[in-house]
């Protein structure tokens, strides 16, 4: 889960790391309330929003008056933000933060990320400020600092002074860093993050460390330890057919192809995906039902791949483990009878009780077209997306 | 000979009395496991079909030298659990477990350094050894004794390869899933290694999938160190990039490696990749035989 800027300050405040001062805002009413308990001047005006590359599309404005606090809010909620990661379509954000400028004398780079490859956590660091870190990384490799933390050891002293004179910060800078850098890693460790990125991390001309920004990703495993951090879940961020699959226990990400899939296992719905592809087709979506799906939950799948207009056909691939291909079967014979499937569909099951699975689906009298293995489904999935071209 | 369980496995369950322990210690015995221990705290001296529960694993070890731990503990208490079995001597622990916090293995997994204990998974079906002994939730009845080894990140997508592998007479040694999470306790390397020593083995499919390096190693090891044929395959070619693809694991990230970058690795080890599943019994008996 990621966090937006103003909810990852909200938790740098709670641990000591000093960010502007700012409030949130929804509409430019709120916006001018927000300007006037801020008091100064300049002010900066901030989209709130899960995309990155703000800076770029135009997402983060600079105000010297409370009139221009509301039209910088009027501005940014009613245009779509076209970023590389908003894609062609652009998001509009819902929310802006109206905060405190800063003029830094120096602009860092802070990250730290959980490193999957060796198990610790990783703290990144550059002089580059306000660049992109992997063009940084690609370009200069040598001006990063990295350092490793194994996390039984947790942040010692040494850490913070690898990292501060990595950076050359003065002497004086030492220890506001390391209680930072302190504060950062605790933050990290006890709210189950798996990325925290302040970029810049600012000088002021006075001589202090400020965060102007803040990324924080959440290790949606560890969420349920932190009910408070359940809540800042921002649904309106998310697609609404992913949400109302997460909601009915399915994992669902939605693809831009014409062909539809079912498939049980994440591993095997990646395989589907990629065999559709081989077939002429572009996979329309990701759906794993999982291990212990029930008729219901299957149900519901076949609804949110038919909720997807694009999709001209769909693949279920079924290896029935601990999911038996009887209660797959049931699932489709109802989904079918609640639903009008005006698109072929094509049906393979193997493994636990394929064969009744088999024999519920030939007596439902549903119009499916079964597959004898996974070759025999590919050619027909293939099959399908011909068809399709020619009609 | 297989690698990591055998016939002389002696099967701890931990979290014994749940409905998933029950379940799958019963296909396991079913299939020819000894299952000789459950762990329940607070359930010690209980029973389940005559299976003894514990309240602590180092209880049930003494009691019945139990030398294998399989895993079915909620998600937010496994990584305590994991550790509770080696910290009381149990060589090999397979964590079937879903959802662990990835910080919580973090640890694990440093803490296991130090340790004797193998861990696989979690994340993970487990571990099977045809005809000899089953630790994990795989349907046993798909697979045939023989010589091919299967080390995969997946579960059902495993099951497919073993189905396909024994339509064409060609039975598996052992068939290990590691895990669909970024950490996890044995890699593919360990495994390539343990097969490449092991006698019954000869010749290895190994499934990998986006995210992580796990595939790049893999392929390094095999082109310096494995004399065995190895056939590849690895899903999600038509994953979008940072997307999370049901596995924890599995992600295209900013930076790192694609399906079609670990395709080229394989490759470029003189590793034999399949590029459609539905094709890889074929390949496969292409190579091996």
């Amino acid at each position: 889960m990621n966090l937006h800027e103003y909810q990852a300050k909200e938790l740098f405040r709670r641990y000591s790391v000093p960010v502007p001062a700012g409030n949130i805002a929804e509409n430019t009413s709120e916006a001018r309330t927000a300007a006037r308990k801020l008091g100064v001047y300049p002010l900066v005006v901030k989209a709130q929003i899960h995309a990155g590359g703000r800076g770029k599309g135009g997402a983060v404005r600079f105000a010297t008056s409370e009139q221009e606090v509301a039209d910088a809010t009027a501005a940014i909620l009613s245009t779509p933000l076209l970023t590389a990661q908003t894609g062609m379509t652009g998001a509009v954000a819902r929310r802006v933060l109206v905060e405190q400028w800063i003029d830094p004398a120096r602009e860092l780079y802070l990250s730290i990320t959980a490193d999957r490859e060796s198990a610790t956590l990783l703290i990144m660091a550059s002089q580059a400020g306000g660049m992109d870190i992997e063009a940084v990384a690609a370009a200069t490799p040598e001006k990063i600092i990295k350092v490793k933390v194994n996390p039984l050891l947790g942040l010692q002293p040494f850490h913070c002074r690898q990292v501060a004179f990595g950076l050359e910060l003065p002497a004086a800078l030492l220890q506001p860093f390391t209680d930072l850098l302190t504060g950062l890693f605790r933050l990290f460790m006890e709210n189950d993050c798996t990325l925290m990125e302040i970029n810049p991390l600012a000088i002021t001309k006075a001589g202090q460390l400020i965060a102007l920004d803040a990324k924080i990703d959440l290790d949606d495993n560890g969420l349920r330890r932190h009910p408070e951090l359940m809540n800042w879940r921002d649904e309106g961020e998310e697609d609404p057919l992913e949400l109302a699959a997460a909601r009915a226990g399915l994992n669902y990400i939605k693809l831009n192809g014409n062909i539809g899939n079912l498939v049980n296992g994440a591993g095997l719905a990646m395989a589907t995906m990629d065999l559709i592809k081989q077939g002429g087709g572009e996979p329309a979506n990701f759906l794993d039902v999982g291990g212990g799906a029930s008729s219901a939950m299957i149900e519901e799948g076949l609804r949110i791949i038919l909720s997807n207009p694009k999709v001209k056909g769909i693949l279920i691939n079924i290896f029935g483990g601990i999911l038996r291909c009887d209660v797959l079967a049931t699932g489709i014979i109802q989904a079918a009878k609640n639903n009008e499937i005006k698109v072929p569909v094509v049906v393979r099951l193997e493994g636990t009780n394929a064969e009744k699975g088999r024999r519920l689906l030939a007596e439902s009298g549903l119009e499916l077209i079964t597959a004898a293995d996974l070759a025999d489904a590919a050619a027909k999935i293939s099959a399908i997306v011909k068809n399709g071209e020619c009609a | 000979m297989s690698i990591f369980i055998n016939q002389h496995t002696r099967l701890l369950v931990q979290g014994l009395t749940g409905r998933e322990g029950q379940f799958h210690a019963r296909q396991c015995r079913e299939y020819g496991a000894r299952v000789v221990a459950g762990v329940t705290p607070g359930k010690g001296g209980q029973e389940m079909d005559g299976i003894p529960v514990f309240d602590t694993v180092r209880e049930a070890v003494t009691a019945t030298g139990a030398n294998c731990s399989l895993l079915f503990v909620p998600p937010l208490l496994a990584a305590d659990a994991i550790l509770e079995a080696a910290e009381s001597g149990i060589p090999l622990i397979v964590a079937i477990t879903e959802h662990i916090p990835v910080l919580d293995m973090f640890r694990v997994k440093r803490y296991l350094d130090g340790l004797p204990s193998r861990l696989i998974g979690p994340n993970c079906p487990g571990l099977i050894s045809p005809g000899l002994c089953k630790v994990g939730i795989m349907p046993g009845s798909i697979h045939l004794p023989g010589g091919i080894g299967v080390i995969s990140r997946s579960g059902t997508l495993t099951y497919e390869v073993v189905h396909q592998l024994t339509r064409e007479g060609l039975g598996q040694s052992t068939c290990i899933g590691i895990g669909g999470d970024p950490v996890v306790g044995t890699s593919f390397l360990d495994c390539l290694a343990a097969f490449e020593d092991d006698p019954q083995t000869t010749g290895v499919v190994l499934v990998g999938e986006i995210g992580g390096n796990a595939e790049e190693e893999a392929a390094a090891f095999v082109a310096e160190k494995m004399s065995k044929p190895v056939v590849g395959f690895i899903a999600g070619l038509t994953a979008p990039p940072g997307r999370r693809m049901g596995h924890a694991g599995a992600i295209v990230s900013g930076s790192g490696t694609t399906a079609a970058s670990k395709v080229a690795a394989l490759e470029a080890a003189g590793i034999r990749v399949c590029r459609g599943l539905s094709s890889l019994g074929r390949t496969c008996k292409e190579i091996f035989n």
